[in-house]
This record gives C-alpha cells, sequence and structure tokens, in this order.
C-alpha cells in the first residue's frame, strides 16, 4: 500500500495501546474483587456474625475506589475507533458493534442499579436482597466483559460472517458462531480468570500487610484463606485455558506461536522453552529478521504435544510460514499476498465497473465473493493483499517472546503462592513468617505485570493484523494528520496518570485507615 | 403509586449521596472525568471521522472501497 503516513499508525497504536493498558489496570480488581466480596457477604448473611459484614464493607469501600477511578476509562477506546481507526470499524460492521451496545447497556443498567444497592443498601434493603444484588454486580462485571472479549476474539479469528463487497462491510451471518466461537469462549475463560487470580492477589498483599503490621488480624485470616482458595481454582482454571489458547493458535495463529516461542525453524518433536534469552542471529538483517536463542531451557517435545497433540509433531517455526514448507503444506507468505492481491483486484474492478455503469460485469465480480471456492482460496487471504514485504508478516519477537515467558512463569508462580499462603496459614505459621508476607505485598504489582504481559502476546502477537489475515493494521487507520493523535496521545498519558496516581493515593489512605467499626 | 416508587428510588439514592464520606472524593473525580471525556476529547478531539465527512452510508461505502481497493 503506497502512500502510508507510518507516524500516523505508530502513533494511533500507541495511543491505543496507552488507554488499553490504563483501562486493563482498574479492570482485572473489578472482576476478581467483586466476586471475593461477594464470597465473603455470603458467609455474613449464612452465619450473621457482624465481623463478616465489617470485612465485606471494607473490601467493598477498595472496590468502590477503584470502580470509580476506573469506570468510562474503555470508553475512551471506543472514541478512538471511530476517529483514528475509521477503515477498520467501517470493515468489522456489526460484528463488532452489537457486542459492544450489549455490553454498553448491560454495564449501564448494572452500574447505576446493583452497584447502588450494593453501596446504598445497607440496612435499607433486606440482607437477602443486598447479597443478590452483590452477587449481580460480580456475575455482571464478568458478563460485560464477555462482550468485549466476543469482539476481540473475532478479530483474532474471524467466523460467522459474510463480507459485501457493496458496501465494504463483514455482515454477522450466525451470531451463535460470533458468540461461541472456541476463541471467543477460551478468550473469556482466560482473560476473567486472569481478573480473578489479580484479585486475589491484591486482598492477600492486603491482608499480609495487615498482619505485618499487628492489625485486622481476624479480617486478615479470613480474607486470606477465601482469596487463597479462589485464587487456587482460578489459577487451575487459568492454565487449562492457557494450555488450550496453544492448540487455537498453533491453528489459526501459527506466526504468534512462533513468536512467542522465539521458534525461527520449525522441527518436528519441538521443545517447550521455559525460559531463554534471545539474540539476533548472525544472519539477521531487514531482511531476514532471525533470532536464536543465547541461553534456554527447554522441554523436550512438549511444544508439539501441547500444539498438535503429538509429541512427534512438526511445528512451523517464522521461516516455514514466510517462505513456506510445501512438505508441510504451508503456503508461502508470498503466494498468500499474491491471492490476497488477487481478492483486493477484484474488488477494485467492482468499484471500476460501477463507475462505467457496467452492471453485468459488476454483477459478475460481486458473485465472487460469495462463491466459496474465492472465499477459501482468495479472500482468506484479502489482508496479505495490503503488504509488499513478506517480513512485515513477523511480529516483534522479543517483545512476544519475553511477555509470553513473563506471564507464563507468574503464572505458575501465583498459583504455588496461593497454596503457600493457604498451608502456612492452615499451619497457624503464617504470622511468623515475615518474609512470606512480604513477599505477598510485593506480588501485588507482579500480578499487574502479568496480567499487561497476556495482553501485549495477545495484541502484539498478531500483529500485522487488526483482523487476523483479513485487514493488517495500515490499511485499517483513518487518513487524519498524525500530529492531532500525538495530541490526544500526550492528553490522555497526562489523564490516565493523574487518576491512577488519585487511585494510588486514595486506597493507600483507605488501607492504612483501615476497616470501622460498622465499617464505612 | 408510581410517584411513590420514584420518590423512593430518589431518597434511596440521595441518602446514599449524603451518608458518602470518601465517596464524595471519588465523584468529584467521576464527574472531573466524564467531562474531559466527553465535553473535551469527544467534542474536539475525537470526531467520528467517516460521519464528519460524508453525509451517507453509501458515500461511506464508497470511500472505504476506494481504500481498501485502491493499490
Amino acid at each position: 500500500m503506497d502512500g502510508i503516513d507510518i507516524s500516523l499508525i505508530n502513533w494511533s497504536r500507541g495511543q491505543f495501546a496507552l488507554t488499553a493498558i490504563y483501562h486493563w489496570l482498574f479492570v482485572p480488581l473489578t472482576l476478581g474483587l467483586s466476586f471475593i466480596i461477594a464470597f465473603i457477604e455470603t458467609i455474613y448473611v449464612r452465619t450473621g456474625n457482624e465481623e463478616w459484614k465489617r470485612i465485606t464493607k471494607f473490601w467493598m469501600t477498595l472496590f468502590g475506589i477503584n470502580f470509580a477511578i476506573g469506570v468510562a476509562t474503555g470508553i475512551i477506546l471506543e472514541f478512538e475507533f471511530g476517529t483514528n481507526w475509521s477503515n477498520y470499524s467501517w470493515f468489522v460492521g456489526d460484528i463488532f458493534g452489537a457486542p459492544l451496545a450489549i455490553e454498553g447497556i448491560m454495564a449501564f443498567f448494572l452500574e447505576s442499579t446493583f452497584i447502588a444497592v450494593m453501596f446504598f443498601g445497607w440496612n435499607k434493603v433486606s440482607k437477602k436482597f443486598h447479597l443478590l444484588s452483590t452477587w449481580l454486580v460480580a456475575v455482571g462485571a464478568s458478563l460485560s466483559g464477555l462482550w468485549i472479549l466476543v469482539a476481540n476474539a473475532w478479530m483474532q479469528y474471524p467466523v460467522g460472517m459474510q463480507f459485501n463487497p457493496e458496501t465494504a462491510r463483514n455482515e454477522m451471518l450466525n451470531f451463535l458462531d460470533v458468540f461461541l466461537s472456541p476463541v471467543a469462549l477460551n478468550k473469556f475463560i482466560h482473560t476473567i480468570t486472569s481478573g480473578f487470580v489479580l484479585g486475589s492477589i491484591f486482598v492477600i498483599g492486603i491482608s499480609s500487610w495487615f498482619l505485618l503490621k499487628k492489625r485486622e488480624i481476624f479480617l486478615a485470616n479470613r480474607s486470606i484463606i477465601i482469596a487463597s482458595v479462589f485464587g487456587i481454582t482460578s489459577s487451575i482454571v487459568l492454565i487449562l485455558s492457557g494450555d488450550s489458547s496453544t492448540r487455537q493458535i498453533a491453528e489459526i495463529q501459527p506466526m504468534k506461536l512462533a513468536a512467542l516461542e522465539g521458534l525461527h525453524e520449525g522441527k518436528t518433536g519441538t521443545g517447550l522453552i521455559l525460559f531463554g534469552v534471545l539474540n539476533k542471529s548472525e544472519e539477521y538483517s531487514k531482511e531476514d529478521k532471525s533470532w536464536e536463542y543465547k541461553f534456554k531451557i527447554e522441554i523436550p517435545k512438549l511444544l508439539s504435544y501441547m500444539a498438535y497433540g503429538s509429541s512427534d509433531a512438526f511445528v512451523p517455526g517464522v521461516n516455514d510460514l514466510i517462505k513456506g514448507n510445501p512438505k508441510n503444506r504451508i503456503i508461502s507468505a508470498q503466494e498468500k499476498i499474491e491471492r490476497g492481491r488477487y481478492a483486493r483486484k477484484v474488488l477494485a474492478g467492482m468499484k471500476k465497473a460501477k463507475e462505467n455503469g457496467n452492471i453485468q460485469q459488476y454483477e459478475e465480480l460481486k458473485t465472487k465473493f460469495y462463491d466459496n471456492d474465492f472465499k477459501e482460496n482468495y479472500f482468506k487471504y484479502f489482508g496479505y493483499g495490503f503488504l509488499n514485504d513478506t517480513n512485515s508478516l513477523v511480529p516483534n519477537v522479543p517483545m512476544t517472546f519475553y511477555s509470553f515467558h513473563v506471564m507464563v512463569m507468574l503464572g505458575f508462580y501465583f498459583f504455588v503462592f496461593f497454596i503457600i499462603m493457604l498451608v502456612s496459614l492452615y499451619r497457624g505459621k503464617i504470622d511468623r513468617r515475615g518474609w512470606l508476607l512480604r513477599l505477598a505485598v510485593i506480588t501485588i504489582p507482579l500480578a499487574y505485570i502479568a496480567s499487561q504481559a497476556g495482553w501485549i502476546v495477545s495484541e502484539m502477537g498478531r500483529q500485522p493484523w487488526v483482523v487476523q489475515d483479513l485487514l493488517p493494521t495500515v490499511a485499517a487507520t483513518s487518513h487524519i494528520d498524525a500530529s492531532t493523535v500525538q495530541v490526544t496521545f500526550w492528553i490522555f498519558a497526562v489523564l490516565f496518570t493523574a487518576l491512577l496516581i488519585a487511585e494510588i493515593r486514595i486506597m493507600f489512605k483507605q488501607i492504612k485507615t483501615g476497616p470501622k467499626p460498622g465499617g464505612k | 403509586m408510581t410517584g411513590n416508587v420514584f420518590r423512593n428510588i430518589f431518597r434511596f439514592y440521595l441518602d446514599g449521596f449524603k451518608s458518602m464520606t470518601y465517596g464524595k472524593t471519588l465523584w468529584i473525580i467521576i464527574l472531573i472525568k466524564l467531562f474531559i471525556i466527553f465535553a473535551v476529547l469527544k467534542l474536539f478531539f475525537f470526531p467520528d471521522f467517516l460521519k464528519k465527512n460524508f453525509s451517507s452510508d453509501n458515500e461511506r461505502s464508497d470511500y472505504v472501497i476506494d481504500q481498501l481497493a485502491k493499490p
């Protein structure tokens, strides 16, 4: 594609990343903490013990701070779609619009009703109705995320639609295909449980701080039990859904898999890299961006097994996906580019026929977009037609590789951490293990790092695509001035940083104050 | 009857807001944030590109087709 302002694309991507990262600082805590509060309040309603009410109110206060600061930060992403990413917004059509509209309506009703009951309803509604509201907030927050994740999953795995060449929009053929796509379901489970893990770590970390200060012992011990059990359960689901993701990525985004494992040359019986250090290879050049391991710890054959269910399966590397590998039925990137160009040429032919008033030719070319053979062999590679360089199909390998491995290592660490906390508490040794309590406090920022790393893997790893194989980032932007994006980038940077500082300050103040008699 | 329901809901929210202590700071933050997001950013910096530059869906389609099809 000629005449592309790379600066505009980079600033637009940077702005989207900035807003998404800041937004995701607030969301996972809402997801996780809301369920922990619901568990604690359930115990209060069942036992009638006022101490549990006090604990509920304390965590609810921290939930409220996070919710208030974070609310509406996600709406900015929707502004950016319309302004910076207009080609993309138009191209995805109602597939993206429908889930976002449902999410908006759901969030509005939840936030204006049940959250109000949760905060204002103590002693004004019955205990059971209050508890129901708390549960609805927890379930609703996760369901609210579901719709966003369905939309995101469609971008990674576009299904259930038909491209309309007359409008340049994708039209939804089957809502259930989009909603119940295996990628959407897995993404939902993985993302939501990552929020549960973060919420659990947050509660354990703050409870540990109370134990270090020898304050609020009952609150801290009880909160650690609940959060550890919730954390262990969530971690198991998180790890299992991560395992499912490997198989899905191997099938639909093999380049992402190659990048996140730093795999340049494909091979049979590929091992899983537990951790490694990447180095540019001796052949590394602009034309051949090959990486090699300077150091690695590897479990033999595990990646082949995880990705394809056989320890001897072939896992393609970056090079196989670029140059092609006929033996393993992988077509080359250049071939895909040619096919994509043909699909674009047909679209251009339709446009020309319309301008010339040649209705017959217009209708003939239009029919192609509904023909299964054309869809499977040409339109499937539509996005490749925008690319001039096969190397542009390779995402940032080091960024994807390190983000992935940091996320996985921390994920397993959290699982072990929850078990250690629970066992230490059960044995009555937790308040004597200062190092463990301090580790628990330090683990809070690690949970945020793991959570952000997950999104970096997901979004950086699928570059250059906005919609997998159909629309690259370079073709998705609006033709606007890069300087306007720069201005709003810095406005957001200031605004979000101010919000984050406000959140941290208010949160710290509230934690130091601790729960008050009867709550506040 | 209906009037009572609305009055009760109104009082529920009013009493809730009145009884807040730390929440007042949060509400100030929320209101300032929403003002910046909707009254400043949306109005002055984030117009919908296609809605602003084209008056009908046909024109928008033609423009995007042109973008997608041009070599």
